[in-house]
């Protein structure tokens, strides 16, 4: 099927609606193995079994930068393309983003308790991941203040993008912010290399995470279509009603 | 039931809009209201609403419910829709029978539903007022004063974007309610549909 | 139903429907607590001290700033002249709304502020104790923004207007919430004493914000 006829609402209907099933299965799969792998990975020989939380907190912090990028290309495909179901998409993917952003933040806050002592601290990774929590808020706010899809998607377009430019300004700056201000910096993965028996079970997870994404998404991005053509036939019947003329 | 004002005088923002108008209305009769633009038709509803201070003269009914003010016993159909576009016709209609009609113990309160019908707008009940056209808005407006059973009706250029067929409903409606006794004030450039009315004309380009 | 309880029903409804208000509060909320460290510096030990005062202002703004809308959009809409053919006194009307108005901004805020208090590196004792000052103080913060949101309808203005007038009006709810917050963590006061003023604070402007939002309202339509 060339790539144009997704760009029809109801093609994209009926490929969802067979897709879904085998998505959830396989996503359901992945998580079997990613979380049987998780279970089975060795404690560290520092942080004990609370290191298990990183086979959460990671994919999910990876998925939720992610899930801005593909709403950046959305808002790029409502802007310049004008593609039909380029805002279903970014709209659908906003709640989900938000949600992985929060559990990100919320497994961060359980790991950093033992580790650092404190639930939260105002290190460059987790304020920058909390500014992205607040900005996807904000897009679900605007989402929910304009009631016509095509005018909310115009203006969260244009907001998803400044957001993408503003981001990395974000975290540069808060990076060099925090350096000035707190100098027990806290050491964390990125450092040094990952041993197998963790990396493995990190990628099978992080795979179940993004199958789990595009089910979500696919799923919201159905009911957003169908709640549009909703929202269109009430008004295309109020309109044959009688007394709407003016 | 006699509604009568006398020697009534507005002032809005420190300009006097009219001086020394009187008229009085019984109830089953129709008075209407008319004049040229910014004489005060709409000033004088107010005024008989309440919602406008009394400058000068005096407004009197008498025989209505003496336990309620006249703002009381009255519905006011404004410009305004007083609709909330995200609730439903249903809701709204039925918000304004409950605020409206909780102190009528005497008048009855009809069903929301069956005021709808009233108007005709059953078919858009579960609609969000957003979704509904002027006219509709309009109707959904009027459905209010059948749903909540008061004496008064002040209608402020109450045909606006109604189409014939709801302007003869609404002709309907106010040949009942003036032949259940009751008494209609209504502010109007052209004919809205009332025979036998009383005219009060604002203004001195007569 | 009585008039009162569909006014409240409708104003709920309204603050949950799309386009409404409920939720903003609170996330307005969160990015003040979070801008604050950006301003001061990440030093735990600091925002642990200030914290209860961050919270407070943050639930300040939030809850008088949401409130812009309450009565000018019933204004706009001729609602407002319908609720004064109502019967129902518009003293009680007005408080309806506010009671409305703070059980969808007002007690989210509440809610919300033991997980801000992780934030501010705030112990769970402290948390709490921030909670139910603000429990108690952000229907005095609601009932004194009311009068600000009936002069807006006079005025024809909202917005930062609004706030100017307002926010001064706040200081006595704001210095007692703040001080029962400190008092539960460091003393020397008992939380007591601070606390049943700050309630005294909270039921003294339930009664003068009614009257007076109701009697600037009354002047407004005319």
């Amino acid at each position: 099927m060339p790539i144009i006829d997704l760009a029809n609402p109801t093609r994209f209907l009926s490929l969802a609606e067979r897709a879904l099933p085998w998505l959830a299965g396989t996503t359901a799969i992945a998580f079997a193995i990613g979380l049987n792998l998780a279970w089975t990975a060795p404690d560290d020989y520092q942080q004990g079994a609370t290191v298990k939380i990183m086979f959460i907190h990671v994919p999910s912090a990876w998925l939720a930068m992610g899930c801005w990028a593909l709403m950046s290309i959305a808002a790029l495909g409502t802007l310049v393309w004008r593609h039909p179901l380029a805002d279903v998409a970014a709209k659908a993917a906003a709640p989900i983003g938000a949600a992985l952003t929060l559990l990100c933040l919320v497994t961060g806050s359980l790991w950093g308790r033992p580790m650092w002592g404190a639930y939260w601290v105002w290190d460059a990774r987790l304020t920058s991941v909390l500014v992205l929590f607040l900005m996807y808020l904000g897009v679900i706010a605007l989402w929910r203040t304009v009631d016509d899809p095509a005018r909310a998607g115009r203006a969260v377009a244009i907001l998803t993008l400044v957001g993408a430019i503003n981001l990395p300004i974000i975290k540069w700056s808060v990076d060099w912010w925090n350096t000035l201000h707190q100098p027990a910096s806290v050491v964390r993965l990125g450092g040094a290399a990952i041993h197998p028996t963790i990396l493995w079970p990190l990628l099978m997870m992080a795979l179940a995470f993004v199958l789990l994404f595009v089910t979500l998404h696919l799923a919201a991005m159905r009911n957003e279509i169908l709640r549009r053509r909703v929202r269109t036939l009430m008004l295309m019947q109020a309109q044959a009603a009688p007394g709407s003329g003016a | 039931m006699r509604l009568e004002g006398r020697d009534l005088a507005c002032i809005r923002g420190g300009r006097e809009v009219f001086a020394g108008v009187g008229f009085a209305a019984a109830g089953g009769e129709a008075l209407v209201v008319t004049g040229r633009n910014g004489t005060g038709k709409s000033s004088l509803l107010r005024m008989i609403a309440g919602f406008v201070r009394v400058a000068a003269g005096r407004l009197d009914l008498e025989g209505g419910a003496p336990e309620h003010t006249l703002a009381e016993q009255a519905h006011y159909l404004g410009h305004q829709d007083a609709l909330k576009p995200s609730l439903t016709a249903m809701e709204n209609l039925s918000f304004w029978s409950s605020y409206l009609g909780s102190g009528q113990e005497v008048q009855e309160v009809e069903a929301p539903m069956a005021a709808l019908a009233a108007v005709g707008l059953e078919a858009v009940a579960g609609f969000p007022a957003a979704y509904l056209s002027a006219g509709q808005r309009r109707r959904l407006s009027i459905a209010r004063l059948v749903a909540v059973k008061r004496p008064i009706w002040l209608l402020d250029e109450p045909t606006t974007a109604l189409d014939r067929p709801a302007q003869e409903r609404l002709s309907e409606l106010m040949g009942a309610h003036l032949a259940g006794g009751g008494l209609i004030v209504a502010a109007a450039h052209g004919a809205i549909g009332l025979e036998r009315a009383k005219e009060l004309h604002l203004g001195d380009d007569a | 139903m009585t008039a009162l309880s569909a006014l409240f029903v409708r104003d709920i409804k309204l603050a949950v429907r799309v386009g409404g208000g409920a939720g903003i509060g609170v996330l307005f909320f969160l990015i003040v607590v979070t801008l604050t460290p950006f301003a001061i510096g990440p030093d735990l030990n600091l925002l642990g001290r200030i914290g209860p005062a961050i919270l407070w202002l943050g639930a300040l703004l939030a809850s008088l700033l949401t409130l812009d809308r309450l009565l000018t959009a019933d204004a706009e809409d001729g609602s407002l002249d319908l609720i004064l053919t109502g019967g129902t006194p518009l003293e009680l009307a007005v408080a309806v709304k506010a009671l409305a108005q703070w059980l969808t901004t007002g007690l989210p805020l509440v809610i919300a502020t033991p997980f801000f208090g992780l934030l501010l590196n705030l112990d769970l004792r402290t948390s709490t104790a921030v909670a139910l000052t603000l429990l108690a103080g952000t229907p005095a913060l609601t009932f004194i923004g009311l009068i600000g949101a009936a002069l807006a309808v006079s005025l024809r203005r909202g917005g930062l207007l609004l706030a100017v007038l307002v926010l001064p009006l706040t200081v006595p709810v704001l210095i007692f919430g703040v001080a029962a917050s400190n008092a539960a963590i460091v003393g020397p006061l008992p939380f007591g004493t601070p606390f049943t003023i700050l309630c005294a604070l909270t039921l003294v402007a339930m009664v003068l914000g009614t009257f007076a939002a109701g009697t600037a309202l009354r002047h407004a339509m005319e």
